[in-house]
């Protein structure tokens, strides 16, 4: 059956990777990870009809909707899972599952193509999902600088915006570490004086 | 938005939950992080062949000896629908074949568990 986590249990925590299409996503992913990216896809059903809302896909009663993810083992007993969020933000009825007791988010970002992450930002910040920016650096180019991307994303001051390269395996660790350092300062500040 | 008949085949709508015999709804919900281990009882259901038809023997298989695995892993692996996959490991679990480990909960940020929990990750992190 199921249980509860208690001390010295095995148990998991994830973090969502998300940006446009073609961003880097499954990269990133697949730079750090201790396995192959693997896909796996829900379908949402009838079932989901009338709870989801599916006025974007008219005439449709199934979607297929693949997401990516990767595994790393942080310790024995704990082990940490990114996942990509589906290239379609019109696929929310997915999102709702992946931010559900997640860490937080890494947004990617293309400089080039700004807008794509826009319903990503909109989503984790109606949620109230810690969230950090990431820029891609395609062939080690950075097209604007960090406070560009700040003030053009109009996010606030405290999001912390970094860039990476989504190949490269320390520079993913150094947004994965960047998310959760943030996270927990978040944690820490709250805790103190709650809002 | 219009129902189709009751009768009326249902074609892809029903297919992919035919080894769950069309139920799509989990006896328990699990996260999609969720780990699941094959415990003492569903190895040796294993072991005698097990009555749940070959997914059970795969996921008991596959869950095995420490190998712990979410159940994205599994649905991925045995190239299921998430859902799907849900439902059999949900029943595997009430049936005490799997033991199913939900994820710590991050929600209340008073909480120290949940801080313990990003500390080692954090810390993991920085030793990868």
């Amino acid at each position: 059956m199921s249980q509860r986590p208690a001390a010295g249990r095995v148990t998991s925590a994830k973090i969502v990777i998300a940006g446009g299409f073609g961003v880097g996503k499954t990269t990133l992913v697949g730079s750090v990870s201790e396995i192959t990216p693997l896909t796996t896809e829900a379908i949402m059903t009838s079932a989901g009809v009338g709870v989801d809302d599916n006025r974007q896909v008219p005439g449709k009663m199934t979607t297929t909707v693949a997401m990516d993810f990767g595994r790393i083992s942080i310790d024995r007993d704990l082990i940490l899972y990114l996942f990509g969020t589906p290239g379609q933000t019109r696929f929310w009825f997915m999102w709702d599952e992946l931010v559900r007791g997640a860490i937080g988010a890494v947004v990617m970002v293309d400089t080039r193509r700004l807008a794509d992450c826009f319903a990503a930002i909109d989503f984790f910040e109606h949620r109230r999902l810690p969230y950090l920016i990431a820029i891609n650096c395609f062939d080690g180019m950075q097209y604007h600088n960090a406070q560009d991307v700040r003030d053009a994303l109009a996010i606030s001051s405290d999001v912390p915006v970094v860039s990476c390269d989504a190949r490269n395996r320390e520079s993913t660790k150094n947004v994965l570490i960047s998310l959760v350092e943030y996270v927990l300062t978040m944690r820490r500040t709250r805790a103190v004086a709650p809002a | 938005m219009t129902m189709p008949e009751r009768d009326e085949p249902t074609g892809a709508l029903v297919r992919p939950y035919a080894v769950t015999r069309g139920r799509t709804r989990p006896k328990l919900e699990i996260a999609l992080e969720a780990l699941v281990e094959t415990t003492v009882r569903g190895r040796s259901g294993m072991m005698r062949g097990g009555q749940g038809g070959s997914e059970h023997q795969y996921i008991a298989q596959m869950c095995d000896g420490g190998r712990v695995q979410s159940l994205a892993e599994i649905a991925a692996r045995m190239q299921l629908p998430l859902g799907v996959a849900r439902v059999i490991v949900a029943d595997m679990a009430s049936d005490g074949l799997l033991a199913v480990y939900e994820p710590t909960s991050l929600e209340d940020e008073t909480d120290a568990v949940g801080t313990e929990l990003l500390e080692r990750v954090l810390s993991g992190l920085r030793r990868l």
